[in-house]
């Protein structure tokens, strides 16, 4: 069953539109049976911590399966901590992360790497390796030592390709690239690797605005058309509320409000997590919540 | 030539496909520079009479030169830079340092302060009697590298590189202060410390085969995971490889592999280091083919630095470790001049 018929199975929130010309990936095999199997992260009494310092807090949270889910908040509000947290890249200090009830600590690395892909905030790109080697690396999950390089690879690479628009670009060296391109290839990557869950670290930093809407637009094409689950970590809560079908704003390491965009994003909120005065008012376009800060006199700054 | 080495294709199938007729060229330079070694040095040696002394029917003088000297000269050449060769990409693989290797790890000059302290408290003064002293050495100094580089449970990359070569300053002052405290000691070990595949016997080398075999063998099993090593650490992760134990495996494999190399020959620098520099160019970034590569481009690099050593002032002979350092240096800098362009 492909991970489209899934979504489509499951009633997708949004309806899918436009079949892609490029076929879905097929869901993963693994262990977990198909019933179980609703993408669904969640953390219960979540510690993350680096040394002694406290990071991350006692966090419950549940991250809907088949949808969006957008994290916000300040600057060292421990976003980034959270998502590694998610990843298995951080191991909590105290309580667990389970995907699908199943504690993701206690899965084998590479069945876990088959669920859930990740791009990190700032990837390291090997010197001299092309778009398509790139993205080849995304297959590793799937390969045995000896085991060759099978038609199923191949197909999968060519779709993330294809989906991304880097497929012209397969022959480049990754690091003469422009940003929003690079950002493209290492976003191939991770669907490469064929997971029903992405997770991506402020994937729209060091880029201009037409890139970063380019980013956000795939991300809901991936959604939608190919049914993945995403988590992401965003900057602007302008584009959280509208390319995000959940919220999760954090403050100081801890949860400050979860839901959809337009019932947890209000001035107050604004307030207490970012300490801004605002107005939120429908965006024009999208009629999302869009946050409008109020006009300060010059020279009141934030205190340093 | 930099323009192929930008278009090279990490775990391209068809790519590496295509660079398998280079490692066959390789090899065929390694047959090259092996039978120069069989027939030049001190005496001059006709490449027939080369061929009769290997194949039985040529006997007298020069034939044994050939199976007496040259070849088990030639044979632990071989064994030395190939160890050396997948030594050094395995260890730029893990700590993701072009200019890691087991020189700058600590490994050579851990096996030099070891020998050094064997001759001076124990009196010994033959190469056969170093080899455990030297390995213990390398293992010993890698440990310590590997203790540097811990920072909550994983060994980091850069602490790894930093951490190696304040341990090879460390570790070479206190050789020099045990040197300039007995003579003795002085006059035994400067030729061991040149790095040298003289007066080896074969001898040297049966002992630290299964170290080699073995390094060799945790090398290739890592090498796979090193392609996505060097996407870094949470990338690699993410992608399911188990980044602390890779990391540890790869640093074994240099160990067994720089370990027993070291053991047999005395500490050669620049052979780890520059092996995958030579490679990286012709055959790409890809580690299964680099590895491989490594295990042709390090004996090659050996080999033709003793081949010239024995015949830049002839009839004497100058060390190889001497002449890899002295070639060494101007090859990597080119080399990096290019990978700048």
């Amino acid at each position: 069953m492909t991970s489209e018929q899934l979504a489509s199975e499951k009633g997708a929130s949004e309806p899918v539109a436009r079949k892609s010309a490029v076929p879905a990936p097929s869901a993963p095999a693994d262990a977990t049976p198909e019933g179980a199997r609703r993408n669904e992260l969640s953390t219960r009494g979540l510690d993350l911590r680096y040394g002694d310092r406290v990071i991350v807090g006692g966090l419950d949270l549940v991250l809907p399966g088949d949808a969006v889910t957008a994290i916000v908040g300040p600057n060292a509000c421990g976003k980034s901590t959270l998502l590694r947290g998610l990843t298995r890249l951080l191991a909590p200090a105290d309580g667990t992360v389970a995907l699908d009830g199943t504690d993701i600590h206690r899965m084998p690395a590479r069945a876990l790497a088959r669920r859930m892909g990740l791009l990190p905030q700032q990837p390291v790109t090997p010197e001299a390796i092309t778009v398509e080697a790139l993205v080849r690396l995304g297959r590793y999950p799937h390969q045995r030592l000896l085991s060759p390089w099978s038609s199923a690879d191949q197909a999968a690479v060519d779709a993330a390709l294809e989906r991304t628009g880097t497929a012209v670009l397969r022959d480049q060296p990754v690091d003469q690239l422009s940003g929003g391109q690079r950002q493209r290839a290492w976003i191939a990557l991770a669907l490469a690797q064929d997971t029903d869950l992405l997770l991506l670290d402020e994937p729209t930093t060091f880029l201009d605005l037409r890139h970063q809407l380019d980013v956000l637009d795939l991300v809901a094409e991936l959604h939608a058309q190919a049914g993945r689950t995403v988590v992401m970590v965003l900057h602007d809560l302008g584009q959280a509320a509208r390319y995000a079908d959940h919220l999760v704003v954090l403050k100081d390491g801890r949860l400050a409000a979860a839901g959809p965009p337009a019932d947890v994003l209000d001035a107050e909120l604004v307030k207490s997590v970012f300490d801004v005065d605002c107005r939120v008012i429908p965006d024009p376009e999208s009629g999302t919540p869009l946050v409008i800060p109020k006009h300060r006199p010059t020279g009141r700054r934030t205190p340093a | 030539m930099s323009k192929t080495a930008r278009g090279v294709t990490i775990g391209a199938p068809s790519a590496s496909a295509q660079r398998i007729p280079l490692l066959l060229v390789g090899v065929a330079l390694l047959a090259l520079c092996a039978a120069l070694s069989l027939a030049l040095g001190a005496r001059a040696v006709p490449l027939s009479t080369v061929f009769g002394a290997l194949f039985g029917d040529a006997h007298g003088k020069d034939a044994l030169v050939v199976t007496g000297l040259r070849l088990p000269r030639t044979v632990v050449g071989l064994a030395v830079g190939a160890a050396l060769g997948v030594a050094g990409a395995v260890a730029q693989g893990i700590t993701r340092n072009p200019l890691a290797a087991p020189t700058t790890l600590g490994i050579n000059a851990g096996a030099g302060f070891a020998v050094v302290v064997a001759i001076y408290a124990l009196g010994l003064n033959q190469p056969v009697q170093y080899v455990w002293f030297a390995f213990a050495g390398a293992g010993g100094a890698m440990f310590f590298a590997l203790l540097l580089a811990r920072r909550s449970g994983d060994i980091e990359p850069v602490r790894l590189a930093l951490g190696g070569t304040v341990l090879q300053l460390v570790l070479l002052s206190w050789t020099s202060a045990v040197m300039l405290a007995s003579e003795r000691t002085l006059d035994e070990a400067r030729f061991w410390l040149a790095g040298s595949l003289s007066e080896r016997p074969l001898d040297v080398l049966y002992p630290v085969l299964p170290t080699l075999a073995l390094g060799l063998l945790v090398a290739l099993a890592v090498t796979p995971a090193l392609n996505a090593l060097a996407l870094g650490d949470d990338s690699a992760q993410a992608l399911g490889v188990p980044v602390a134990r890779i990391r540890l495996a790869g640093a074994v494999a240099v160990v067994l592999l720089a370990g027993s190399a070291v053991a047999v020959a005395g500490p050669i620098g620049f052979i780890g280091l520059a092996a995958p520099h030579l490679v990286r160019p012709f055959l790409g970034g890809d580690h299964r083919l680099l590895v491989p590569g490594c295990l042709i481009a390090g004996p090659l690099l050996l080999l033709a630095a003793d081949v010239l050593g024995r015949v830049v002032i002839r009839p004497s002979e100058l060390e190889v470790g001497i002449v890899s350092a002295f070639l060494g240096a101007p090859l990597l800098a080119v080399l990096a001049r290019r990978v700048a362009r």
